[in-house]
C-alpha cells in the first residue's frame, strides 16, 4: 500500500518498520508461523476495487441505494412487525452519539451513563406494562416470545405452549425454531387455540386445551390483525388456574389507552420496541422486551442481561450494574438458560429517550390519534364497493380489508403504480378468509394520506 | 524497551476527568403537565371495558429539551472509544461515519415487506456483500438474518438440525462438540437448540489433542463448533485433521470466525474443510457495537447447506433481485425479516473502503501490533503471558495475567482495569468464563489504534501496576476520575434489594426513600 | 461482627521434608521442638496475614497465645487457653473459644488441622485454610497464603459474601502406616466462595450452582429402571442423594428406581448388594481439591467393585468451575490396583450441566 489508509493509523510504512525493528524482525510474515503452510490460501482475491476515498465510496453507496423506493418516496400502509411511526428527532440524535455507538462492555463506572440509560429503558417499560422486573431487550418480539416460552417451560417443567391460530407468521416461525423439532428430546409442542368470529380467542376452545401439560398461554392484544382482546383478564385467569404461565404480547404504543398486562394477571409481558423511536430500517429496527414480576423464579430464568440500580462505595451515590444470579438453586430445573449475546441495546437508548419525552399524556394522545386515524381509514375503505372491513371489531392501528373480487397482489401492484404501498397481503394465512390485506395506519398518516389511499383503491376496484 | 512517550501523553496522564453530571434517574425528573412530544387531539375511542387502562403509566413529564439534555449527559458519561479501547475479542475498529449517514439517509424508511421491485438497492447490497464474504471465506452463500454472533451460532445449530433431519438422522445425532476456548455462545446456543454439548479441554500445546477429539466423535456427532485462533492467540494446527475426522463421522463443521482479524486473506474456512462459518459485522467489518447491538452475525455456508438457510433468501434473477421465501427445507426465521440492514450497509462500506489489499494490511498490522504489545508487556513487572511454553508469535491477541501483581499487592485485574479507566483507557477485556488463566486480561490492538495509542495504553498499565506496589489503596478504590465511584455489587445480587426497574426500587427501598 | 479468628498449627508441614506423609504424630512435634527445627507454617501464616492486613488494615483479630497466633499478629486479642499441649487439643480449644465471637476462622495448617478445626467448630462458622501442611486434599484451602489472606479480607469486608460447602478430608493414619494412601472424607464445612467482582456480561450463564442442580435433576430423570446406582461421597453427590430421598454426605449409598435403598456401605456390603448379578452404575464426583475421582474419600468403591460393575459404567458429575480450577486439567484415580488404574486412564466425559459434558483426561 503506497498511501496510508484513513482508518489504519499504523499503515504508515515507517511506523510498521519501527514496530518490526522493536521485535527484531524485517517482515511480518514470520509472525504467522503458527499457521501450517498447507492452511494458507495462496490465490489472489477476486474482490471489487478498493474505495478508500470517502467521496468515491459515498457516491457508490448513494448510487446503489437510490435503486430503492422508500416509504417516504411512496405512501405506505405496511405494518405487520415493522411500523411506520414517527421518530422524534431527538431519538436519532441520542442513538447516533459516538460514545454510545462505540461502547462495548466497559464497566459500570466508566460507562455509567449508558448503564443508567439502560436502567431507564427497563424502568419505563416496567411502568408501561406494570411489572417490576424488565430485562434488557432481545433481538425482536418473536425472539422475546421464544425466550419467554422457554422460560415458562423451564419454570413449569411442561412442554406445551398454546398460541392463537391467528399469529404473525414471522413471529410464529421464530417461535417454532425456539421450540425445537419433534425429533429432539426437549421439543416444546405448539398448539393453536381457535379465534372466534369477533377476532378474539375462543374461550371454549381455550378451556378444552388448558390442562396440566400446558407451560404457557401466549396471546397478543392488539392481535396480529389489530383486534383488541375484550377480556384479557379472563384469559389470564383461565390459564393460571391450569398452572400455566400467561405471556401477553402488547404494542407499547397502545398502553396509554389499553390496560397494562401486569394489571390483569399476565405473568410475562413481551412486545416490540421498534415503535418507540426507531426507524423501520428495512426490518433492521426490530427489537423485543420481556417483563415479569420481580420474583426469583422469574428473574432467575431470564436469558437477557439485567441491569440493577445499586449503591457505590460513596455514601448516597448510585450506580447501575448487572444483577448476578450466582449460587441460586432451583429445584425443578433440568435445563440451562438460553444464550446471552449482543442484542439491540443501542435501540434501547432511543427507546428510553422516546418514552421519557412522550410521558403519560404523550402515550394517551398517540393512542387516541392512532385509533381515530385507523378507524377513519377503515370506515372509508369499508364504504368502497368491492372490499370490506369488519367494523364491529375494536382494533388498534391495523385492520383487515377483505376483497371480494380482486386479488390483493393485483391491488397492491396497481396501488404501487400510483405511489402507494398497500397493506401486507395476508391471503391464505389462518384467519384470512379469501383475499385479505392487513392495513396499518398510524399517527404518521394524515387525513390527506388516508383520502389518497381511499381514492386510489376506489380507482383500482372500479 | 520503553518507547518514548509523546508530549501529549503527559497531559493525558494527569489531564483526564470523565464528565460528572448529577443526573437523577429520569423517573424522578420533570413535573406534572410538562410535555416533550405532543400530537393532534383525537376523541377518546370506544374500548371494551375489560381493556381500558385504569392508571396512567408513571412516566416522567419533561420538555423535549430536558429529555434530550438528560440523554446527552448520559452519553457523555460513557467512555466508549473516546479514549483508548483495546478491548480484546471484540476487535475495536473505527465505525466510519459515512456508513451511519448512508444508513440513516437510505434505509431508515424502508419496510421489509415492500415489493422487491422497490427494494432493488438493498437487495443488491445483500447480494454484493454475500459475494464479497464468499470470496473471503470460500463459502457459497451468506445470510444476514442473525442479530449477532451468538444468533449466527444459533442459526448454525438450527441448520444442523435441519440438515440431519433431512437425512433422517436427527434423533441419532444429538451431540455438538466444542472446545473450552470456543466462545460460550457456541455451547449455549447448541444447548438451546436441543443438542447435548461436549466440551474438549486444553492440553499441552494450548489446544485439545486429536486423540481427545477422537475419543468423543461417533454416530451421535451432529457438528463441531470451534473458533481458531482462540482468545489466547493460539492457532490449532490440527484443525484440518479435526474437520476431516468429524466429516468422517458424519458431522458438520462450523468455524466461528470471531477472531478473523489476524487471518484475513491468509486462510479461507472452506479450504480448511469447514461447511459453514460466521463473521461478526459489528467487529471485524467495522459496524458499530452500540454497547451490544444491533449487530449482525453473517452466516455463510457451502452449497450443501444452502437449502436449509433461513428465509427469505436474496436471489438474483437476471438483473433483478427478489426475496425467495418458498424454500421447503429452510429453517424459516431465527428473527423476523431479513436482518439488520443498516449494519450490513455499514459493513459493506467498510469492506469496500478496505478492498483486498486493505484487508491484508489490516491483518498484518493487527498481528504486528499484538506482538509489539506482547514484547512491551513482557517487560512490565508482574505481567505474564498465558501458555508460556508456546513460544511462537501469537495472532491478533494474547491473554496475559497479573497474577504476580495480585499475589504481591492484593490488587486484582479488576482493580487495575478500574484504575486504568482513570486515565481514559476503556475497561479491559479480561477473559471469557472459565478463567483458565488467573487474573487475566486480553488486549487486542487491531488496525485502528496508532502505535502512540498502544504505547500510551501500556504506559498506563505500567503506571497502575507501579501504583499497585506503591499505593495499593489508590488502585483498589479506583476509579477516582470516573462519573461515579466503584459499585458495591452485593445489593445487585440480592433478590431483596436488586431492582431492574424504578418500580421495583421504590417498592423495595420505600423506607429509605421516605427517610430521604 | 467483623472479627476474625486466626490460628496457626506451628508444626504443620514438618513431616514433609522427612518424607513422612503428615505431621499428625505428636512425637514429631516434640522432636521438632527439641531439634530447634525451622518451622515453615508460621512463615506461611505471616504471608497470609500480610495480605489480609494490606487489604483490610482495621481488621479485628482473635487468636491464641505465642506460636498459635500471637507471635504473628501481635496486635490481636488473645484467647487464653489452658496449658499449651503442642497438639491437636490446642486447635480444638481455640476453635471452641472462638465460637460466637468471630465471623470467619482463618487457620494455617494441613488436612489434619482442617479436620480438627471442623470438628470443634460446632456452630458452623465459615472456615478458610492457609495451605501449610503436607497433605491438603480438603477443599477448604486457598491456593496460596496470599490468596487466603485476600479471600479472608474480602469476606470480612462484605458479610453478604456467599459461602459454599467444602469437603474436609484427611488421610487415614492407620491405613497409611500399612502403606496405603487412604483419604477419608471426614466432614464438610462452610467456606467463603472465592470470586472476583466480575461484572462480566460476556460470561453468560454463570449460575454454576443452578447448572449443577439442573444436571442432577436431569441425571435423576434419566436413571435406568431396575439398575443399582452406587453413589459416592461429597457435596455434589449429597445433592444428588437429596433428590433420591436423602442419603449420606460422607458415605457410599445405594439407590434403585429413584430412591436411596441403603446408606453408608462398606466395600463388602456393596459387593454383597451386587451378588445377585444386578446391573449397576457408579456415580462419582471430584472429591476435595486435588482432582481425585477414585481413591480419596471413597475407597469403598474398590477395584474389585469397579471390575464387577464395569469400567464403562462410571459416571462423573462435577461443576465446571471445579474442573477448570484444576491445574493441570487432569483427574486422578488411585484405586490401589495399578492395572485397573491403567485401564481407567484416558479421556472421560464429566457431566457439568444439563446437556453438557466436558472431556477431561484421567491419569493415574
Amino acid at each position: 500500500m503506497t498511501k496510508a489508509h484513513p482508518w489504519m493509523a499504523n499503515s504508515v510504512p515507517s511506523i510498521q518498520q519501527e514496530m518490526l525493528s522493536a521485535l527484531g524482525l524485517n517482515s511480518v510474515d514470520s509472525l504467522f508461523s503458527q499457521i501450517p503452510e498447507d492452511h494458507l490460501y495462496a490465490k489472489p482475491f477476486n474482490l471489487p476495487p478498493q474505495l478508500a476515498s470517502e467521496v468515491a465510496l459515498s457516491r457508490h453507496l448513494d448510487d446503489l441505494m437510490r435503486k430503492n423506493v422508500t416509504c417516504k418516496d411512496s405512501l405506505s400502509f405496511l405494518g405487520a412487525g415493522a411500523w411506520p411511526h414517527y421518530v422524534p428527532a431527538i431519538c436519532d440524535e441520542v442513538a447516533n452519539r459516538y460514545e454510545w455507538q462505540t461502547s462495548v462492555f466497559g464497566s459500570p463506572t466508566s460507562d455509567h451513563g449508558r448503564n443508567q440509560a439502560w436502567f431507564e429503558f427497563c424502568s419505563q417499560i416496567g411502568t408501561l406494562v406494570e411489572m417490576d422486573f424488565v430485562g434488557l431487550p432481545v433481538y425482536s418480539w418473536g425472539c422475546a416470545i421464544g425466550h419467554s416460552v422457554r422460560m415458562a417451560s423451564r419454570m413449569t417443567g411442561r412442554r406445551k405452549v398454546l398460541v392463537t391460530e391467528v399469529m404473525d407468521p414471522e413471529r410464529l416461525s421464530v417461535l417454532r425454531n425456539y421450540c425445537e423439532p419433534r425429533e429432539m428430546a426437549r421439543h416444546i409442542e405448539i398448539v393453536e387455540v381457535a379465534i372466534g368470529a369477533d377476532g378474539c380467542i375462543d374461550q371454549n376452545d381455550l378451556k378444552s386445551k388448558l390442562d396440566d401439560s400446558v407451560a404457557a398461554l401466549y396471546f397478543e392484544t392488539p392481535s396480529y390483525h389489530g383486534v383488541i382482546e375484550g377480556a384479557p383478564g379472563t384469559l389470564c385467569d383461565l390459564a393460571r388456574t391450569a398452572g400455566a404461565e400467561v405471556i401477553v404480547g402488547v404494542d407499547p404504543l397502545s398502553l396509554g389507552l389499553l390496560e397494562a398486562p401486569g394489571a390483569y394477571g399476565a405473568t410475562i409481558a413481551v412486545g416490540p420496541t421498534q415503535p418507540m423511536g426507531v426507524h423501520m430500517n428495512a426490518g433492521g429496527g426490530v427489537g423485543g422486551f420481556i417483563a415479569s414480576p420481580d420474583e426469583e423464579r422469574y428473574a432467575s430464568e431470564y436469558n437477557t442481561l439485567n441491569i440493577s440500580i445499586g449503591e457505590t462505595i460513596k455514601e448516597g451515590e448510585y450506580g447501575f450494574g448487572l444483577t448476578l444470579f450466582h449460587q441460586s438453586s432451583y429445584g425443578s430445573r433440568e435445563e440451562g438458560k438460553d444464550w446471552t449475546g449482543n442484542s439491540v441495546y443501542l435501540w434501547a437508548l432511543a427507546n428510553a429517550a422516546y418514552m421519557a419525552a412522550m410521558g403519560p399524556e404523550g402515550f394517551a394522545e398517540i393512542g387516541r390519534l392512532i385509533m381515530a386515524r385507523s378507524r377513519h381509514a377503515a370506515k372509508a375503505i369499508d364504504g368502497l364497493a368491492g372490499c370490506s372491513v369488519d367494523l364491529s371489531r375494536p382494533f388498534f392501528k391495523e385492520f383487515v380489508v377483505t376483497f371480494e373480487g380482486e386479488k390483493v397482489a393485483d391491488v397492491n401492484d396497481a396501488l404501487r403504480k400510483r405511489g402507494i404501498f398497500g397493506g401486507k397481503d395476508i391471503s391464505g394465512e389462518p384467519g384470512a378468509d379469501g383475499q385479505c390485506m392487513l392495513v396499518c395506519v398510524t399517527e404518521a398518516h394524515t387525513e390527506g394520506d388516508i383520502a389518497r389511499l381511499v381514492s386510489a383503491l376506489k380507482e383500482v376496484l372500479a | 524497551m520503553t518507547a518514548p512517550i509523546a508530549n501529549r501523553t503527559k497531559a493525558q496522564f494527569t489531564g483526564f476527568q470523565a464528565p460528572r453530571w448529577a443526573e437523577p434517574v429520569v423517573m424522578e425528573m420533570g413535573c406534572p403537565g410538562r410535555r416533550g412530544v405532543v400530537f393532534d387531539d383525537a376523541p377518546a375511542p370506544d374500548l371494551p371495558k375489560g381493556a381500558i387502562r385504569k392508571t396512567a403509566p408513571a412516566l416522567p413529564e419533561l420538555t423535549e429539551h430536558d429529555a434530550l439534555r438528560h440523554y446527552l449527559h448520559l452519553s457523555q458519561m460513557t467512555l466508549g472509544m473516546m479514549g483508548v479501547s483495546l478491548f480484546g475479542t471484540c476487535t475495536m475498529k473505527y465505525n466510519p461515519r459515512i456508513g451511519e449517514r448512508a444508513a440513516l439517509e437510505h434505509l431508515a424508511d424502508l419496510h421489509p415487506l415492500q415489493h422487491p421491485d422497490t427494494l432493488q438497492g438493498v437487495l443488491e447490497l445483500y447480494d454484493n456483500f454475500s459475494d464479497f464474504l464468499c470470496e473471503v471465506s470460500g463459502m457459497d452463500q451468506f445470510v444476514f438474518q442473525a442479530g449477532g454472533g451468538a444468533d449466527a451460532a444459533y442459526t448454525h445449530a438450527c441448520v444442523t438440525r435441519a440438515y440431519h433431519a433431512s437425512r433422517g438422522e436427527l434423533e441419532q445425532r444429538d451431540q455438538i462438540i466444542t472446545t473450552i476456548q470456543t466462545h460460550p455462545c457456541s455451547p449455549a446456543t447448541a444447548n438451546t437448540a436441543g443438542f447435548e454439548v461436549i466440551t474438549l479441554s486444553l492440553e499441552e500445546g494450548g489446544y485439545p489433542s486429536v486423540e481427545q477429539l477422537k475419543s468423543v466423535i461417533g454416530p451421535r456427532t451432529a457438528a463441531l463448533m470451534v473458533n481458531n485462533p482462540d482468545d489466547m492467540g493460539i492457532y490449532n494446527p490440527d484443525i484440518k485433521e479435526w474437520v476431516r475426522l468429524v466429516h468422517e463421522a458424519g458431522g458438520l463443521c462450523f468455524y466461528d470466525h470471531a477472531n478473523f482479524n489476524g487471518v484475513m486473506t491468509r486462510l479461507r474456512a472452506r479450504e480448511l474443510g469447514f461447511d459453514a462459518c460466521m463473521y461478526m459485522l459489528h467487529k471485524t467489518f467495522g459496524a458499530p457495537k452500540g454497547g451490544g447491538g444491533p449487530a449482525v452475525g453473517a452466516y455463510g455456508c457451502a452449497e450443501h447447506l444452502v437449502p436449509f438457510l433461513p428465509s427469505p433468501l436474496v436471489v438474483k434473477d437476471g438483473d433483478r433481485y427478489t426475496l425467495d421465501d418458498d424454500r421447503p427445507q429452510s429453517i424459516g426465521r431465527v428473527r423476523e425479516f431479513w436482518g439488520n440492514a443498516p449494519q450490513v450497509l455499514k459493513a459493506y462500506a467498510w469492506a469496500r473502503a478496505m478492498g483486498a489489499e486493505g484487508l491484508r494490511t489490516a491483518a498484518d498490522i493487527s498481528v504486528l501490533a499484538n506482538n509489539y504489545m506482547d514484547k512491551r508487556l513482557s517487560e512490565v513487572k508482574g505481567v505474564s503471558r498465558s501458555n508460556p511454553d508456546v513460544t511462537a508469535p501469537r495472532m491478533e491477541m494474547t491473554r496475559h495475567s497479573v497474577e504476580q501483581v495480585t499475589k504481591d499487592t492484593g490488587c486484582t485485574i479488576v482493580d487495575i482495569s478500574n484504575r486504568m479507566t482513570d486515565f481514559g483507557i476503556d475497561a479491559l477485556w479480561l477473559s471469557h468464563e472459565p478463567w483458565l488463566v488467573a487474573e487475566p486480561f486480553t488486549p487486542e490492538a487491531g488496525e485502528l489504534w496508532s502505535r502512540e495509542d498502544i504505547d500510551y495504553w501500556i504506559d498506563v498499565m505500567e503506571h497502575v501496576i507501579h501504583e499497585a506496589y506503591e499505593t495499593p489503596e489508590v488502585v483498589k478504590t479506583a476509579p477516582h476520575n470516573a462519573p461515579i465511584h466503584q459499585i458495591k455489587g452485593a445489593d445487585m445480587a440480592d433478590p431483596a434489594q436488586w431492582a431492574t426497574t424504578w418500580r421495583a426500587y421504590t417498592r423495595k427501598h420505600a423506607k429509605r426513600l421516605a427517610a430521604e | 461482627m467483623t472479627s476474625i479468628g486466626f490460628l496457626v498449627n506451628p508444626y504443620a508441614g514438618i513431616g514433609g521434608p522427612t518424607a513422612r506423609k503428615g505431621s499428625d504424630d505428636p512425637a514429631l512435634a516434640a522432636q521438632a521442638r527439641s531439634d530447634g527445627m525451622r518451622l515453615t507454617a508460621p512463615l506461611r501464616a505471616v504471608r497470609a496475614m500480610t495480605a489480609l492486613v494490606q487489604m483490610y488494615p482495621s481488621v479485628d483479630i482473635l487468636t491464641g497465645p505465642g506460636g498459635l497466633g500471637q507471635d504473628i499478629a501481635p496486635a490481636a486479642s488473645i484467647l487464653p487457653i489452658n496449658a499449651l499441649s503442642h497438639s491437636a487439643s490446642d486447635t480444638s480449644a481455640l476453635v471452641a473459644g472462638m465460637q460466637g465471637k468471630v465471623s470467619l476462622i482463618l487457620f494455617c495448617g494441613g488436612d489434619g488441622t482442617a479436620r480438627d478445626v471442623a470438628a470443634a467448630n460446632v456452630s458452623g462458622v465459615p472456615i478458610l485454610g492457609i495451605p501449610a501442611g503436607v497433605k491438603m486434599h480438603s477443599g477448604v484451602f486457598a491456593r496460596s497464603p496470599e490468596r487466603a489472606g485476600q479471600a479472608a479480607a474480602a469476606f470480612l469486608k462484605d458479610p453478604d459474601q456467599p459461602v459454599e460447602l467444602v469437603e474436609i478430608l484427611d488421610i487415614d493414619e492407620a491405613e497409611r502406616r500399612s502403606g496405603r494412601l487412604s483419604a477419608q472424607l471426614f466432614s464438610v464445612a462452610r467456606s467463603p466462595v472465592a470470586r472476583g467482582v466480575r461484572q462480566n456480561p460476556k460470561a453468560g450463564g454463570g449460575d454454576l450452582l443452578a447448572e449443577t442442580d439442573a444436571a442432577l435433576a436431569e441425571y435423576v430423570r434419566r436413571m435406568e429402571h431396575g439398575c443399582l446406582y452406587i453413589l459416592g461421597p461429597g457435596t455434589t453427590m449429597g445433592a444428588l442423594k437429596d433428590r433420591l430421598g436423602g442419603g449420606t454426605l460422607l458415605g457410599v449409598d445405594l439407590a434403585r428406581d429413584g430412591a436411596i435403598v441403603d446408606r453408608d456401605l462398606s466395600e463388602e456390603q456393596l459387593l454383597m448388594a451386587l451378588a445377585d448379578g444386578a446391573k449397576a452404575r457408579i456415580v462419582l464426583t471430584v472429591v476435595g481439591g486435588q482432582g481425585f475421582i477414585l481413591g480419596r474419600g471413597n475407597q469403598q468403591i474398590s477395584g474389585r467393585l469397579i471390575n464387577r460393575v464395569g469400567i464403562d459404567r462410571i459416571d462423573v458429575i462435577c461443576a465446571s468451575d471445579k474442573l477448570n480450577a484444576l491445574n493441570p486439567q487432569e483427574l486422578t484415580v488411585d484405586t490401589g490396583d495399578v492395572a485397573l488404574d491403567a485401564r481407567l486412564a484416558g479421556y472421560w466425559q464429566v457431566t457439568t450441566g444439563p446437556g453438557r459434558r466436558q472431556v477431561v483426561r484421567v491419569v493415574h
